[in-house]
């Protein structure tokens, strides 16, 4: 009976967004901090679930992390063999029951389609070389805890608390998505026009794993980017083909970038000072980053990309 | 003056700190209070701060605040010492509310008395479907602004986003800068004698010196959508 | 004029055969359209036959379930809406409520019987579009206070007097509407009400100026709270659409009372074509809603109230055996209270109806003196006499319903179950949960 729910509307993203691109060296070191205390001001309007992409710790040259989730915390030591057996494996760390960040010496698009293909039951919360993306359906409290965010350090990272339409709560329907190497996406709104654009992307040769309108904006994102679009480029196509309310926040390995829909009735909040940059669906999320009160304080305009960092193609 | 009775600035202020009380206690305080300068400390962005006043109370906000910050304010004045969120003085009936900062969205919404004064910028829907309240913007405002606007006076000494008025009915609209786009039956309208005075007074209410009366244009309903006629479909 | 199979319409003759897809009325319309070049506005809910509560029965008693003796064994009607954070829940003695009605629809003395009736029997009344009157608010106990889009008349002196605060995010009959009612023209008291030109044509907000999605509802609610110091409990309400998604997120933003208005639920104008093609049907709305109750573990805690051609005791009862708490009664009360009366059969001809078919409420010339603000006609309408005659309807619905209750054994109305239903139709049956008369069947799940 859920299921059959479940299949008829796709979740739209009720929730908070974060996002801080650090400036400085002390920013960097403190950056899981920040990014905790920002999430967990923004537990009200997402209590059911939350993710956080953090950008930190590159792989060398040629290798790649993959941050994994599997509902089936028995099988981790099994499924890390495998992946041993299979491509390699530099590096395992469970972090919890069911999450494990592995590196791994092969490049992140083989090791991806490796985990996909022999291991269909594991989910991929990210790939890449730089990105390492931890979403659960638990608070965001318990998620900061959970997963030692404040312990953290890194050059930029985003995040997300949800509200779920569902009642069971499973983290496949949490943010950040990630459809891209190294990319993820953060979305405050609702989309109207997903549907048919899943089912276009899909032909595309682009998986989805939701019903989500979030995940279609970054299979659309990925699929322009690979398009050879840069991401300036592929957001402003979001005004194009996207319909629907958003505020968007999206990381690239080099920094992030926000893009706000024409309407812009989701809120969006930017705050800069010298040691950061950070966006927050609420001020008050800001308010918890030192310098806040003095930091320059602004509204992305509707249908404006700004991007930080050199965001580059993927 | 010497021998003079001791008058309300020069009384001291209670101070509320929001680091040591909910925003409910301060609230509660608050809508309790019959008159008195009151201090806000620390709201770090939180939501309804000072909502509902209904009393000659006078309340200095140190720093910046969350959404609804004055919702529907009554005799009250609110002073922020910040920025606001969304919302601030939302359906506003009167006394009067001061932004040092700048306020985010739908600021004075529904507004339908008093004074509105935001010394930096405001964002999209400023004044959206005010009723009668009044708003001056130093800076600018952003788009979709004075959206089905019904009565009173908007004035704004920077730019207006796209969209100005759009759907508008009697609320008059004063903008010094640029207009970005005009909103389905918004048009500059002529400015006479009257419209000069009105915008003297309202600049003078809000403080503002360094802005003439000459230098603004008028924005204001064309009136087409107010019956409809089949050969002005395409504007609908 | 002729008759074929008792066919006795105007103008038939034999061997005529109309057209299913390009019946009459769609023929009608059709040159309506082509003379004005506008759409055709109305007031009322969704016409057109949808699964509804007929197509569901109860089972009464048998030889494994005993019925309880009328009158002598109690059957409790009475039920507390919004016990979940407010300091003054609503108390009401029977579980159907006057859903939101605007003054600028109606006129002042069909609001006052509405008022006059609801406290007659000890339950609550709705304002509307337009705000909160002297006359409602002197005349009804119990005043529920909507929030809505338009803003028309809301002011904070308002919400205090109130005694509830409904947020109305959407109704049954236009969910998502607003736009322009071109033709809809508004009168003198309404525009000096609302702050508006008089005579020009009614426009209205989808959304709310302030917010939008319950993420910022939820802040909103925080502010509604704030201003009235906790006192007063928090109403969303919905058309029903995504039921399940909406009660959901209703919930997580703090209502403490949900609405849920079917696309039956009338409206006092808008357009034909929303009123028919946009929105669910009642029956099919309750189950999911009520899904999302339970699973968020606050069935009965954050209360139902479900509208939308809510007629008898009947539809009461099979309305709280789908899980509902209480009902909400519109259109249902304003018949009752004096709307299409037959004593003023060539009142309504003249002005191109007849009783019983009377919806052109937005034109304002309503000869019962009820969707009216012309103060001769609203002077013919006599509010006491109103006020009694819903007294006396809700008196009956509220009968029939313990009868029925009863009947299932049960001495409070509310402990009326689903398993105490079943359908008459496959499409009823898979949209109330229930099964098919006689079967175990319920499609869209295992049959056991």
């Amino acid at each position: 009976m859920g299921s059959r729910l479940d299949a008829c509307h796709a979740d739209a993203a009720m929730c908070g967004i974060v996002g801080i691109y650090a400036k400085s060296d002390a920013c960097e070191r403190h950056l899981g901090a920040h990014a905790a205390a920002m999430l967990v001001e923004m537990a009200d309007r997402g209590p059911d679930s939350a993710g956080v992409a953090i950008y930190r710790d590159p792989a060398p040259e040629g290798h790649s992390k993959l941050c994994l989730q599997s509902a089936d915390s028995a099988g981790w030591d099994d499924a890390v063999t495998a992946i041993d057996t299979g491509i390699g494996v530099v590096e395992a760390r469970r972090v919890g029951e069911r999450h494990a960040l592995v590196e791994t010496p092969v490049g992140a698009e083989e090791a991806r389609d490796w985990v996909e293909r022999e291991l269909p039951d594991v989910a991929i919360d990210s790939a890449g070389r730089i990105i390492e993306i931890y979403k659960d359906a638990i608070s965001p409290a318990e998620f900061v805890s959970r997963f030692s965010l404040a312990e953290m350090s890194g050059t930029h990272a985003l995040g997300h608390t949800r509200m779920a339409t569902e009642s069971r709560v499973t983290p496949a329907g949490s943010h950040p998505f990630s459809t891209g190497l190294d990319l993820c996406l953060v979305h405050n709104g609702s989309l109207s026009n997903h549907n048919r654009l899943r089912d276009e992307l899909r032909r595309e040769g682009i998986g989805f794993r939701t019903r989500n309108d979030s995940e279609v904006a970054a299979a659309y994102l990925t699929w322009r980017l690979r398009q050879g679009a840069t991401l300036e480029g592929a957001l402003e196509g979001c005004l194009e083909d996207l319909d629907g309310f958003y505020t968007f926040a999206v990381g690239t390995a080099e920094g992030f970038a926000v893009l706000r829909d024409p309407i812009s009735c989701k809120p969006a909040v930017m705050a800069e000072c010298d040691d950061w940059v950070a966006i927050a669906s609420e001020y008050r999320a800001l308010a918890t980053l030192p310098g806040a009160a003095d930091a320059e304080v602004w509204e992305p305009e509707p249908g404006v990309v700004y991007s930080w960092g050199t965001v580059a193609v993927a | 003056m010497s021998g003079a009775a001791p008058d309300s600035t020069a009384a001291p202020s209670r101070a509320l700190d929001l680091s040591q009380l909910s925003v409910r206690e301060l609230n509660a305080a608050l809508h309790e209070a019959e008159d008195g300068r009151w201090e806000v400390l620390d709201p770090v962005g939180k939501h309804a701060i000072a909502a509902g006043l209904d009393a000659e109370l006078e309340v200095e906000i140190a720093g910046n605040v969350g959404y609804y910050c004055a919702g529907m304010n009554k005799r009250a004045t609110v002073r922020v010492k910040g920025n606001c969120g969304v919302g601030v003085a939302e359906n506003i009936m009167s006394g009067k509310v001061a932004i040092e900062g700048d306020a985010s969205q739908a600021a004075g919404a529904s507004g339908h008395g008093g004074l509105l004064v935001i010394e930096g910028n405001a964002a999209a829907r400023c004044g959206i479907s005010l009723k009668g309240a009044d708003i001056v913007v130093r800076g600018s405002i952003g788009h979709m602004s004075a959206f089905m606007a019904q009565r009173g006076r908007i004035v704004v000494c920077g730019d207006a986003g796209a969209a100005l008025g759009d759907s508008i009915y009697e609320a008059r609209i004063y903008v010094r800068g640029e207009v970005a786009g005009l909103g389905a039956d918004c048009v500059a309208k002529e400015m006479r004698p009257e419209h000069l005075e009105e915008l003297a007074e309202l600049l003078a209410e809000a403080g503002i010196e360094d802005a003439q009366p000459s230098e603004f244009s008028r924005y204001g309903s064309a009136r087409r959508l107010y019956n409809f006629n089949v050969d002005d479909a395409g504007e609908y | 004029m002729s008759t074929e199979n008792g066919n006795t319409r105007p103008g038939w003759r034999d061997g005529l055969r109309e057209s299913a897809t390009f019946d009459r009325a769609t023929i009608h319309e059709i040159q309506r359209a082509a003379r004005e070049g506008i759409y055709d506005i109305r007031g009322g809910g969704a016409k057109r036959h949808v699964p509804s509560f007929d197509d569901l029965l109860l089972l009464g008693a048998s030889v494994s379930r005993y019925p309880l003796e009328g009158y002598r064994e109690r059957c409790d009607t009475d039920v507390v809406l919004g016990d979940r954070h407010a300091k003054k829940p609503l108390e009401l003695d029977i579980p159907v409520t006057i859903a939101g009605m605007s003054f600028g629809a109606l006129s002042a003395p069909a609001k006052e019987a509405l008022g006059r009736g609801a406290s007659e029997m000890g339950t609550s009344t709705t304002t509307g579009d337009g705000g909160m009157t002297p006359e409602e608010r002197g005349h009804s106990e119990t005043l529920v206070y909507q929030l809505l889009p338009s803003r028309y008349g809301m002011n904070p002196d308002d919400l205090r007097r109130a005694d509830a605060i409904e947020v109305v995010v959407g109704q049954g009959a236009k969910p998502g509407g607003g736009g322009m009612l071109l033709g809809q023209k508004i009168s003198d008291r309404v525009a000096e009400m609302r702050d508006l030109p008089t005579g020009i044509d009614q426009r209205s907000a989808c959304r709310h100026p302030d917010w939008t999605g319950p993420d910022d509802l939820e802040i909103k609610i925080e502010e509604l709270r704030e201003i009235t110091d906790w006192e007063k409990p928090i109403f969303v309400k919905v058309g029903a659409t995504r039921p399940y998604y909406d009660v959901a997120l209703a919930v997580k933003a703090g209502a403490d009372v949900v609405v849920l208005d079917g696309m039956q639920g009338g409206t006092a104008a808008t357009q034909e074509v929303f009123i028919e093609h946009v929105g669910i049907p009642t029956l099919a709305a309750i189950p999911p809603a009520v899904q999302a109750l339970i699973e968020l573990g606050v069935h009965r805690k954050v209360q139902l109230v479900v509208s939308g051609g809510i007629r008898n005791g009947a539809d009461v009862a099979k309305a709280l055996a789908l899980g509902a708490d209480a009902v909400s009664i519109g259109v249902a009360a304003l018949v009752a209270i004096g709307d299409n009366a037959p004593e003023l059969d060539d009142e309504y001809a003249k002005i191109g109806s007849a009783s019983g078919f009377y919806d052109d409420w937005h034109e304002g010339r309503d000869p019962a003196g009820i969707f009216t603000q012309d103060d001769d006609l609203a002077a013919r309408f006599d509010a006491e006499l109103g006020g009694r005659r819903l007294a006396n309807y809700l008196r009956t619905v509220v009968l029939e319903t313990q009868t029925l209750a009863r009947a299932c054994g049960k001495s409070r109305v509310q402990n009326l179950e689903p398993e105490d239903l079943v359908a008459l139709t496959v499409e009823a049956a898979a949209m109330a949960r229930v099964p098919l008369a006689g079967t175990n069947w319920i499609p869209g799940t295992e049959a056991r």
